[in-house]
């Protein structure tokens, strides 16, 4: 049988190009590497090869020939034994081969179907259940002694987990979160990092391909961007890329956020940022027990979680249930308050101003429901949804910048899912769209403040 | 630690270099095949070939057992090939086919085996590699006397992040072999001018990580350097460097039209050089197969390569709900 040699694409986006110059003539003899001409595309002179080996018996275009189409037949090659005579000279057209292979190839804008999206349940009733029953007993504990106790917890219950990060083991953390924990679990599973942020993401990320459950500390998370790239590329993508197979359970912590006094480099949240990517989780808790629960789900579960935490949360103390093995799902907001004036929605140590606000607003009569989500991704939209339709009305609260931030999100579904059950526009309230500045009276006005949160329900509530 | 040249152990069976040749060979076809499929419009996007540089993965894999484990760069695919996955489904993948080993979601770059312990396939430079030193980690923790290679190439071993693994596997003893294929090109870029020092397998010294310097063309050499460094690493004495010197025939990607370097200087290699031409030539001059022996496995290998284009262009295309799943492990696929 003789093999049909087809103008090759050489590129991505190559449909046709020049057969510039054959640098073999029929009768030659060619192996599989041997280069038989010369092609010009849009963008290059680039040199073809040849796949198998065989006698060259004809060329069907000859050289100078522009706008030859991709799949085109270009000559015909012999294999041992075969003779120009056995060319079947009713051999495709031109034409018809490209159709042909136009329809075996998927083409390159891809198909007209558009992907449909998965069956969009009805927007699922909130989960009301209480995070405890009724009666536990409760205990004081600062979210910094909370997180901690999660992991022991986590690390006692299974033994592939391990903490790694800088400060972690002998320092005791360099916020004191891993305090006691070298003591119990000792090196091999409390380990000390070099100053190497990019370097130990990555090999986080391995030893969770290789089956282990490690909780990568990071300093804080402003020092994470050195690892963006591993945390994404590789944590977060590698489960869809691998068709499903390999997967990453690995816990990145450490706290986010402004702490105090400590300018631009030291105070940023990353909350919108991590939100944004498909296969990673993220939660921002607020309160001790949240810290707790949350953390101890993170560290179960199957996918790279980025674990936001607070400095100045760090050292709060909250109630947190006295229960052998507490946990918290991801994707079940919080509801702290009750009322029917307004939403306020917010996270992490946003919180802290959306009740400050809410206390106050009590005063003068305008109730405000507040809803803590505690995870962003999941991100537990029927609970703000429900809310809102009964306030009609919203207001967002974090610290991060305006541009693209979660309130700007939250506005936008709500504005999707509840349109006709607003009765004024969501008003997402920010930190303010600059680097966080080291003076005191500038960082106090920088971050979003409990003043601008009631400025922003009064004039969501037109009160 | 100084740096030692490899030697070379010729004395070899006839069925080791039978198995050489054939893996070697399966992998020229499987990629030359896969160049042509490209050229039909039927691959996309990027696709590196592994041309040339058949014997680094083949001799390592030689000197690899049961449960140690890899992982590559974008130009991946005859190391899977070599580390026993199916043809068939590397290929499919290629194509972007439900057949492939990612179900058409990874494509050349991103392919991965929990069975063969192929642990991909990664597309931006340099960041498989404290990958690589995590699965040793994973290994060194559970005691198992496991080894993982680390492919990179001599342009990625200018990145960052290759060292701050350089200094914490040597710190924590991890068992990785770090194999740096220097392919003498990043892209259109020599060495040369990429790399201020000639020799990067002197780059481990300063963390005290031995390294060594391996003919890529000699797959002989490439074992017996490859068997050293397993031993060193399952003796617990920590990570090893194998600097193999290896050429990639094909541009860096399909669509390099390769004017950074002379056709000559292709050729020249090609001819002289050649891994697969030095391994028959082993075979036939030592009396160890006949032309009709290597016609025959030249004929068994073309097969296989045609049945896997075969099933890469009949597999169908991932169903479309196949976009929403496996974001996540645990979640039902959603679209807020
Ligand atoms: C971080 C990053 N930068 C740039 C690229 C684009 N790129 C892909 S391959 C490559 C050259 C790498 O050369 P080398 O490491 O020698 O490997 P080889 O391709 O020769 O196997 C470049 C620059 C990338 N994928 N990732
Ligand atoms: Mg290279």
């Amino acid at each position: 049988m003789t093999t049909e040699i087809l103008m090759p694409a050489l590129s991505p986006t190559m449909e046709e190009g020049t057969l510039a110059k054959w640098l073999v003539k029929e009768g030659d003899t060619v192996a599989s590497g041997d280069i038989l001409a010369e092609i010009e595309t849009d963008k290059a002179t680039m040199e073809f090869e040849a796949v198998d080996e065989g006698t060259i018996g004809k060329i069907l275009v000859p050289e100078g020939t522009e706008g030859v189409k991709v799949n085109t037949p270009i000559a015909v090659l012999l294999e041992e034994g075969e003779s120009a005579d056995d060319i079947d000279s009713s051999a495709p057209a031109p034409e018809a081969a490209q159709a042909d292979a136009g329809e075996e190839a998927p083409a390159a804008g891809g198909s007209d179907e558009t992907a449909p999206a998965p069956a969009q349940a009805k927007a699922p009733e909130p989960d009301e259940t209480p995070d405890w029953p009724e009666g536990t007993t409760l205990k004081q504990q600062t979210v910094r002694e909370a997180l901690r106790d999660a992991m022991a917890e986590e690390m006692r219950g299974d033994d592939s987990v391990f903490l790694m990060g800088e400060e972690v083991a002998e320092y005791q953390g360099a916020y004191k979160v891993s305090q006691g924990l070298l003591d119990e679990f000792g090196a091999k599973r409390v380990v000390d990092t070099p100053i190497t942020e990019h370097g130990f993401a990555g090999l986080g990320v391995g030893a969770a391909f290789g089956g282990l459950r490690p909780i990568v500390e990071f300093m804080t998370w402003n020092f994470a961007m050195q690892a963006i790239d591993q945390i994404i590329n590789s944590a977060a993508k590698t489960l869809y890329m691998s068709g499903g197979q390999m997967g990453c359970p690995i816990v990145f912590r450490g706290p986010n956020g402004a702490a105090a006094r400590v300018a631009a480099q030291h105070s940023q949240d990353y909350a919108a940022w991590y939100m944004q990517v498909p296969g990673l989780k993220v939660a921002m808790p607020y309160s001790a027990s949240d810290a707790k629960g949350l953390m101890k789900t993170a560290i179960r579960d199957p996918n790279p979680v980025v674990f936001l935490e607070n400095e100045i949360l760090y050292g709060r103390s909250f109630d947190v249930p006295d229960l052998d093995d507490y946990t918290v799902p991801f994707g079940k907001a919080r509801i702290w308050r009750r009322g029917g004036d307004v939403t306020i929605v917010s996270f992490g140590i946003g919180m802290t101003y959306a009740l400050e606000a809410a206390e106050k607003l009590a005063g003068d009569g305008i109730e405000a429901e507040v809803i803590d989500l505690r995870t962003l991704r999941p991100m537990d939209i029927p609970t703000v949804l429900k809310s809102v339709q009964k306030t009609n009305r919203c207001v967002t609260v974090e610290e991060g910048w305006p541009q693209g931030s979660v309130g700007s999100y939250l506005a936008s579904v709500i504005m999707r899912e509840a349109f006709d059950w607003l009765d004024a526009p969501v008003i997402p309230c920010t930190g303010k769209d600059v680097p966080m500045p080291y003076a005191a009276n500038l960082e106090k006005h920088a971050l979003v403040t409990t003043d601008e949160v009631i400025e922003a329900v009064r004039k969501a509530t037109y009160r | 630690m100084a740096a030692r040249k490899s030697t070379r152990k010729p004395n070899v069976s006839a069925d080791e270099l039978l198995g050489y040749y054939r893996d070697m060979l399966l992998i020229r076809r499987f990629e030359e095949k896969a160049g042509q499929l490209y050229g039909m419009g039927l691959i996309g996007g990027f696709c590196h070939l592994y041309i040339g540089q058949e014997a680094v993965v083949v001799g390592l894999e030689a000197a690899a057992e049961e449960g140690d484990k890899r992982i590559a760069t974008y130009r991946d695919h005859g190391h899977m090939l070599a580390c026993g996955m199916d043809p068939d489904g590397v290929m499919a993948e290629l194509t972007g086919r439900e057949g492939g080993y990612s179900r058409g979601k990874g494509g050349s770059m991103h392919m991965f085996s929990k069975e063969k312990h192929f642990y991909g396939g990664h597309g931006i430079v340099g960041a498989n590699v404290p990958l690589g030193a995590g699965l040793a980690f994973a290994d060194k923790y559970r005691e198992n006397g496991r080894v993982t290679f680390t492919y990179f190439g001599d342009g990625a071993a200018n990145q960052g992040q290759v060292y701050e693994t350089f200094n914490m596997a040597a710190l924590w003893a991890l068992p990785v072999i770090f194999v740096i294929e220097n392919n003498q090109y990043a892209m259109g870029t020599s060495q040369q001018r990429s790399t201020s020092t000639a020799d990067i397998y002197t780059r481990g010294a300063p963390f005290g990580i031995p390294g060594e310097l391996v003919d890529g063309m000699d797959v002989l050499a490439v074992k017996a350097a490859g068997e050293k460094a397993v031993a060193h690493c399952r003796a617990g004495k920590g990570p090893y460097i194998l600097e193999i010197k290896t050429y990639r025939y094909r541009g860096h990607s399909m669509s390099d039209p390769a004017k950074y370097r002379t056709r000559e200087e292709v050729q020249k290699m090609r001819e002289e050089r050649d891994a697969i031409k030095h391994v028959r030539q082993l075979l036939l001059s030592g009396d160890h197969a006949s032309e009709d022996d290597l016609k025959a496995i030249d004929k068994e290998i073309k097969e296989i390569v045609n049945a896997s284009a075969e099933f890469a262009k009949e597999s169908p295309e991932p169903a479309l709900d196949e976009l929403w799943t496996d974001v996540y492990a645990d979640m039902a696929p959603q679209n807020a």
